[in-house]
């Protein structure tokens, strides 16, 4: 019996030294000097576009002296965890209710968006993502409604971002909203196709990339992510497609507010909006360099041309009575079993 | 608790380090020390029964009627049935499967045991992702065994499979090799056939192990989330399990319809473990 | 079972029979996956693997683990041998209830694990606010964490050792009792050993669990990047980041730390005997 006494002694102990380590590594990293550490909270697609540019803000004369934590996450997640007290002083979603959230908790200012910006820091569209060479030529929303064809969009009930799809192709088939039941009809057909609804986006295009699937429907930014990362895929901008819109905002209860709007302003600079671009998403401010490779579809429309985010979430996504349920619904029924 | 077995071999033969065969209480089983069941509850208390009580509450504070409303949504209610059939019929896959390969393991030997035997934890230990990926990947469109299971309810069942593997396995492993020969053995030498040894001494033994390693996998599918969504498809009232639902209703801020499915979830596997309890009670005084 | 017709030990025929079904079950079930998982991080060789493991974040990710799965496992092994002599030996009003209550943990989907720990431990939460002010931080640091693994690991040693228990029955202990050793000695001479192979099987289940465990612990580790994200969290990010060669060399990582654990424990076992 010695022996494992003196096991469970000497686990103890190197859980405790462990546990010393880590605290010793947090303490250093956070001392010394007027450092200033900021807390980021964003979803999980800009991580990469975030890494370079906290390394850009910090060579500059406003950033010299702050570090950051970061944390990534599904949008919706993120925002639930800071309102339920996780640290932000920078937060930065994929869809406005996720600030809205916030907003209602007492945690951003309720004028987060009245910039010209309107609070949003990059803009996207949804595309039409395919395999190399887009082999089964689909380029526009009809495409995916042909039979056979097989669609990968992530589940809208739990992927915030995935409602940007739906709406895309909602708005394109009902001329932005107009005539409803043709709009209606297509996401029947639509979602028909859809053999797989993964719970977040970028899961969505794991899938697709992993081989399943004709054709993914993703944003601008994450098609030319995964061509940056070395993936087989090619996307084409719809004519008429929604315009996605990512808010970023200042915790009111940050400790640091000074110098997290100083990064809210470096992200806005033309200097910080080049690297956005460079990371495939559009800018929000005009004059950025390299901002004319992204194609300007004829019929672009925004959220606030299919009623806003308020009206949309019940009318499309409500649990009991949403159109987006029903469809699945009785897809689901016919072919159950 | 304890079964009575054979009433012919009683006997003392305590081969030491005998835990051996079950013994009839002698003693009326003593009260706990107010310490031990004390800080037993404190700790179950701490983190299980307040955070519980607080999801049961949350789920609660909108009255009876709409927790009834939150479970009945069609879509809600299609993933609760899927859920608790498919945990079911895993659970008791997993009770059969689990007790021959834990029989297999302790009783018969072949090259390779060992690194079989190693690998039975696996599956808890790799991440959901990776499990449903590398599922998807052997038993999806491309399956290089030809079998395709992808976005159907049966790749719901193989991916709970996969999970729960463990759980029957691991906890009739140790009864089993304590189980004390001997008494086979004598059974075998007085005449009893092979399937009466089994149903009279091994079984009973067995079955306190085998009903706790099933409840345990099915409760534990009840719940599963990651490792389903790639193989299952995710489909709403097709292949979404429950907990896909719940976590749905939480992003879409209905925290309290959330609460509700999960209670309904809650109180389906406190059922079936009541019932499991009562019946193996009922199993072992039928001796 | 397979029925059996010899009369000393079961007959060759139903032996080979119950080996092939195993065998086959497990085949498709378990080995292929895990061969399929060995493949994709050592296709490239062994470069790669260590390349992705030695990041700093990797590195990082294996110190949250460790620490977070060695409290967890603790705890619940103190709590489960506890529990289950509970159980087993004695008596108490609500026993039933509490022995139904322990398997409950298993029963809730990982987001509401989450949810729950939040709701009670949250800083906006009072007795989670009161806990902040004076200091102490649970949720979206490691102790969230370790709640988290204990909950979702909770029933796992109670259910091994339970079994053996009542198995072995208490008529050594009693006899140690009568021979006037204390309980603690009781304990640690008669019952630890008779418990002990159990025991080391429910450690290395509640091991590989807590190992694995992703959905809770992701919503109260906060995910902060190089703090607190453990190894499961880590490959979920590298795959989300079309790293799947670093996902699939963590993810092995994890494989090994639990097959190495079995083992080591296998070997202190046996060393014990």
């Amino acid at each position: 019996m010695g022996h494992s006494r003196r096991t469970i002694a000497a686990v103890a102990a190197l859980g405790v030294s462990m546990s010393l380590a880590a605290c010793g590594s947090d303490s250093s990293g956070s001392g010394g000097g007027k450092k200033v550490q900021l807390a980021l909270v964003a979803y999980s697609t800009p991580q990469a576009a975030f890494q370079q540019l906290i390394k850009a803000f910090q060579k500059t004369p406003a950033g010299k002296n702050i570090t950051f934590t970061q944390s990534y996450g599904a949008s919706g997640d993120q925002s639930r965890a800071v309102a339920s007290g996780l640290k932000a002083d920078v937060v930065d979603f994929s869809l406005e209710p996720d600030v809205t959230r916030l907003v209602k908790a007492g945690l951003v200012a309720s004028d987060w968006n009245s910039n010209p910006q309107h609070g949003f820091i990059t803009d996207s569209v949804v595309t039409i993502t395919t395999r190399k060479g887009n082999p089964k030529n689909l380029k526009d929303w009809p495409d995916l409604i042909k039979p056979g064809i097989q669609v990968i969009t992530p589940n809208p009930s739990t992927s915030g971002g995935a409602r940007w799809n739906i709406l895309a192709g909602y708005g394109a088939a009902s001329n932005k909203g107009a005539n409803k039941p043709a709009g209606v009809a297509y996401l029947q057909s639509l979602l028909k196709n859809v053999p797989v609804q993964d719970d977040s986006g970028r899961k969505a295009l794991q899938t697709f990339v992993g081989g399943k699937g004709d054709a993914v429907i993703t944003y601008e930014n994450e098609a030319i992510f995964a061509q940056q990362k070395g993936q087989p895929v090619d996307y084409t901008v719809p004519a008429s497609t929604i315009l996605i819109e990512n808010p970023i905002a200042v915790t009111k209860n940050s400790a640091h507010p000074a110098e997290a709007k100083a990064f809210v302003d470096y992200l806005y600079s033309p200097a910080g909006q080049a690297i956005w671009v460079k990371n495939g998403y559009r800018p929000t401010v005009s004059g950025v360099a390299g901002a004319d490779k992204f194609p300007k579809p004829t019929g672009l429309f925004t959220i606030n041309d299919l009623g806003g985010w308020d009206k949309v979430t019940t009318e499309f996504f409500d649990p009991q009575k949403g159109i987006v349920t029903g469809i699945e619904k009785s897809l689901g029924v016919s072919t159950g079993k | 608790m304890t079964s009575k077995i054979l009433e012919t071999d009683s006997t003392g033969l305590g081969t030491p380090p005998g835990p051996v065969r079950p013994v009839a209480r002698r003693r009326p089983p003593g009260a706990p020390t107010a310490l031990g069941l004390g800080s037993a509850m404190i700790f179950l208390s701490l983190i299980v029964l307040i955070p519980l009580a607080a999801v049961l509450w949350k789920s609660a504070e909108h009255g009876p009627g709409f927790f009834w409303k939150s479970v009945t949504t069609p879509d809600a209610w299609a993933a609760l049935k899927l859920t608790v059939v498919a945990s079911i019929i895993v659970a008791l896959i997993n009770l059969v499967m689990g007790t021959l390969i834990a029989w297999v393991l302790v009783r018969d030997s072949f090259p390779g045991k060992a690194v079989l035997d190693t690998l039975i934890d696996l599956p808890f230990a790799l991440p959901t992702i990776v499990a449903g990926l590398v599922l998807l990947e052997l038993y999806g469109a491309d399956s290089p065994l030809g079998i395709n299971l992808a976005y159907t309810r049966v790749g719901v069942a193989v991916a709970l499979l996969f999970v729960t593997l463990p759980f029957v396995v691991r906890t009739v492993q140790p009864v089993l090799l304590e189980l004390d020969r001997d008494m086979e053995q004598a059974a075998a030498s007085l005449g009893a056939g092979n399937w009466t040894i089994f149903r009279r001494i091994i079984l009973p033994n067995l079955l306190p192990a085998m009903v706790s390693g099933t409840a345990l996998a099915f409760t534990r599918s009840i719940a599963e989330f990651g490792s389903t969504v790639l193989i299952s498809g995710n489909l709403p009232f097709k292949t979404q399990v429950a907990a896909v639902q719940i976590f749905g209703q939480i992003e879409n801020d209905n925290t309290a319809s959330a609460a509700a499915v999960s209670t309904a979830l809650l109180v389906v596997a406190f059922v079936v473990l009541v019932t499991l309890d009562l019946v193996q009670r009922w199993g072992s005084r039928r001796g | 079972m397979a029925e059996r017709s010899g009369v000393t030990g079961p007959s060759v025929v139903s032996k080979y029979v119950l080996r092939v079904v195993v065998l086959a079950y497990l085949l498709f079930l378990l080995v292929l996956p895990v061969v399929l998982i060995g493949w994709k991080t050592f296709q490239h060789g062994l470069g790669p693997f260590f390349d992705a493991l030695t990041t700093h974040e990797a590195l990082h990710a294996f110190q949250v683990t460790f620490i977070v799965a060695l409290w967890a496992v603790a705890l619940n092994t103190v709590f489960g041998v506890g529990t289950a002599i509970l159980l087993v030996r004695h008596r108490f009003p609500g026993k039933r209830i509490l022995n139904a209550v322990i398997d409950l943990p298993l029963a809730v989907s990982p987001v509401v694990v989450g949810l729950a720990l939040i709701l009670v431990y949250g800083r906006f939460s009072s007795f989670g606010g009161w806990l902040e002010d004076h200091g102490i931080k649970i949720i979206f640091s490691t102790p969230g964490m370790v709640l988290a693994t204990v909950f979702v690991a909770l029933p796992l040693v109670v259910r091994a050792v339970v079994p053996v228990l009542e198995e072995m029955g208490d008529e050594q202990e009693q006899a140690a009792q009568t021979l006037g050793a204390g309980r603690w000695q009781t304990f640690r001479r008669i019952t630890v050993p008779g418990i002990r192979s159990a025991l080391a099987y429910g450690i290395v289940l509640c091991l590989a669990r807590a190992l694995g465990e992703y959905g809770a612990v992701a919503v109260v580790s906060g995910r902060l990047v190089g703090q607190t994200q453990t190894l499961t969290l880590y490959v979920e990010e590298r795959f989300q980041n079309f790293e799947q060669p670093a996902a699939f060399a963590a993810a092995t990582a994890l494989a090994l730390i639990a097959i190495v654990s079995l083992l080591v424990i296998k070997l202190l076992q046996r060393k014990a005997d």
